[in-house]
């Protein structure tokens, strides 16, 4: 499974990873080899097998719902890169 | 006593406190002079918390001095944490410039547990970078060195918490495991590391790498110490939903080792091509040592071990892509200071904030979960994992615990396999499976190899973590490996 500098451009804009030329190279010839080895998988056959997302036979962990305390806001805005008037800051969303 | 205080086991530190033989001070200054002389060879701390330990410390002797006798079962035991755990006041940064200088508000739930039970904080251990790697290289602040050979590297991604016990900074650690984080470091530096059942320990607090595998565990000289912490972090949590809500049973440790009874399966696929001659001969060794305490051994075989792997490298990069998809530079980390526009930021914040080894596993797991391939990987590697976990209950039903090497080689030298991913992914191929099915583990010292420590590693049903833990008591006490220590005496000095 080769994968082209353009899939591996198209897949960092969805990851949101802005990526170097040299990056891009090196990972496209990573990936590729990484994506061979996983495509062993495909010699066996799972055909009606369900898939497992989770070990523990858990299914909707269900708690009352009753305020409980939680982080003050300026607790939590300490830390932010930039923060104004109780809430994050960004840069402009819109263009222009 | 002083010079030797470092050296004893938090069994033994716990004891002495209670009894007023050793004020908590005392321990505390003795581990603080320890990493102190051995930190500029072997690496293993981010952060080292002296003033808050030895706060901690004063507090513990005054309680104790004043009649106090509620203590738990760590009071007076100094431990450290591997960096993905977070503590409340205490920088956490994952080994990543993205977390550099962050300071979590809360305490995870198993450092809320510590500090219940007594145990002192003495500081923050290196990793990988947000725990993906298995060498420690992949940290974005220094190398971890291997306490028994300074040139190799210590395993990982709990590479500092496995170093610092082996080199007798810290009795205990906390390590966490997601495909064999904890195990495999312990293996390569001579300790005892346990990766618990998926969902008895909680996952709140704990930076999440893979959701579905990680699991946070302990790692101590011997496995009295490691049951000790398993005991104090173990137990049901609100705040975790994947926590199974369950406490479990007290283990007692005592009388003569025996294993009657007890069925241990050998799958053959853990030896296969990859494994080094000195590690399969070690293995052997605790095999007949583990019949001679009258376990009956059989081999056995669980056939989709070798496809494990690769559902690992879908399944667990999936899950990364998506857990990392909160450091965008919006609410905490870092933020790259020239963006042009929100979509900027967040790329240019991402690839400023992440090394390497971390962008692979973003970049696997978004190209698995994008439109168009999700069937062909995703949702195939989550049927593997059926699989190999059907493989393993079917083997549960033969026997109470399976015997393998925890890795195929000893640990290599620093920088061998950094500029190869794929050579580095299939060291891991001995404990990768244990993740995907949750299964509990456990890597016991069982020798060495051309000087270099070799683990056994036994796996067990899921929630049997007290009945693998009493297998591994009886084989350390029929050996003395986990009583070898690396010399660590700088070049011409006196021998501590």
């Amino acid at each position: 499974m080769a994968l082209t500098i353009s899939e591996v451009e198209h897949v960092a804009r969805l990851a949101r990873l802005s990526l170097s030329e040299e990056e891009k190279a090196s990972m496209t010839a990573q990936l590729s080899r990484i994506l061979e080895h996983v495509a062993r998988m495909n010699q066996l056959d799972v055909a009606g097998v369900p898939p497992t997302y989770h070990v523990t036979p858990l299914q909707n962990v269900l708690r009352p719902d009753k305020p409980q305390p939680s982080l003050a806001r300026e607790t939590v805005l300490a830390q932010a890169p930039q923060a104004e008037a109780g809430c994050f800051k960004v840069p402009k969303i819109t263009e222009g | 006593m002083a010079g030797i205080i470092h050296k004893l086991s938090a069994a033994r530190l716990n004891r002495l406190f209670l009894g007023g033989e050793l004020s908590a001070v005392e321990i505390t200054e003795s581990v603080l002079s320890r990493i102190a002389e051995v930190e500029p060879a072997v690496g293993a701390f981010l952060t080292v918390t002296a003033e808050h330990a030895l706060d901690r410390a004063r507090k513990l002797d005054a309680r104790r001095k004043a009649g106090d006798t509620e203590f738990g079962p760590l009071a007076g035991v100094p431990i450290a944490l591997k960096d993905n755990i977070c503590t409340c006041g205490i920088e956490t940064n994952c080994a990543s410039r993205m977390l550099k200088g962050w300071v979590p508000p809360y305490d995870a739930t198993v450092v809320e547990r510590l500090r219940a039970s007594g145990a002192i904080i003495i500081g923050k251990t290196n990793m990988d970078e947000f725990a993906m790697g298995s060498s420690g290289e992949t940290s974005a602040f220094h190398v971890t060195r291997n306490p028994w050979d300074l040139d190799r590297i210590p395993g990982g991604s709990s590479s500092g918490s496995a170093a610092a016990v082996a080199a007798e900074e810290v009795p205990v650690a906390l390590g966490t495991d997601t495909g064999g984080s904890i195990r495999q470091p312990a293996a390569l530096t001579g300790v005892v590391g346990m990766k618990p059942t998926y969902g008895y320990v909680s996952r709140y607090g704990v930076v999440a790498f893979a959701s579905s595998l990680d699991q946070v565990g302990p790692i101590g000289h011997d496995v009295e110490d490691v049951a000790r912490v398993f005991q104090v972090i173990a137990g049901p949590d609100r705040r975790d939903s994947t926590n199974a809500g369950r406490t479990p049973p007290e283990v007692k440790f005592g009388g003569e080792p025996s294993l009657k009874g007890v069925r241990l399966g050998i799958p053959r696929e853990y030896f296969g091509s990859g494994i080094e001659d000195g590690v399969k001969a070690r293995i052997e060794e605790a095999i007949r040592q583990l019949e001679d305490l009258g376990a009956a051994v059989e081999e056995c075989s669980l056939p989709t071990t070798e496809y494990a792997l690769s559902a690992y490298y879908i399944i667990a990069p999936a899950e990364a892509s998506a857990n990392l998809a909160r450091f965008d530079g919006v609410r905490y980390g870092h933020r790259t200071a020239q963006a042009n526009g929100l979509h900027d930021m967040y790329s240019k914040t991402r690839a400023e904030g992440f090394g390497p080894e971390v962008k692979r596993r973003i970049m696997i797991g978004t190209y698995a979960l994008s439109s168009g391939y999700y069937d062909a990987y995703y949702k195939k590697a989550q049927q593997v994992r059926t699989l190999v976990l059907q493989e393993f209950q079917r083997a549960f039903e033969r026997f109470d615990a399976l015997v393998t090497p925890t890795t195929p080689v000893t640990a290599w030298r620093l920088g061998e396999k950094l500029d190869d991913p794929l050579s580095m992914y299939l060291a891991d191929i001995c404990t990768i499976p244990v993740n995907l099915a949750g299964l509990p583990a456990v890597s016991v010292p069982c020798g060495f190899a051309d000087g270099l420590p070799v683990g056994l590693q036994l796996i067990g049903k899921h929630f049997a973590d007290t009945q693998l833990l009493q297998i591994a008591w009886a084989y350390q006490k029929v050996t003395k490996h986990h009583e070898a220590r690396p010399n660590l005496a700088p070049k011409g000095g006196r021998q501590a």
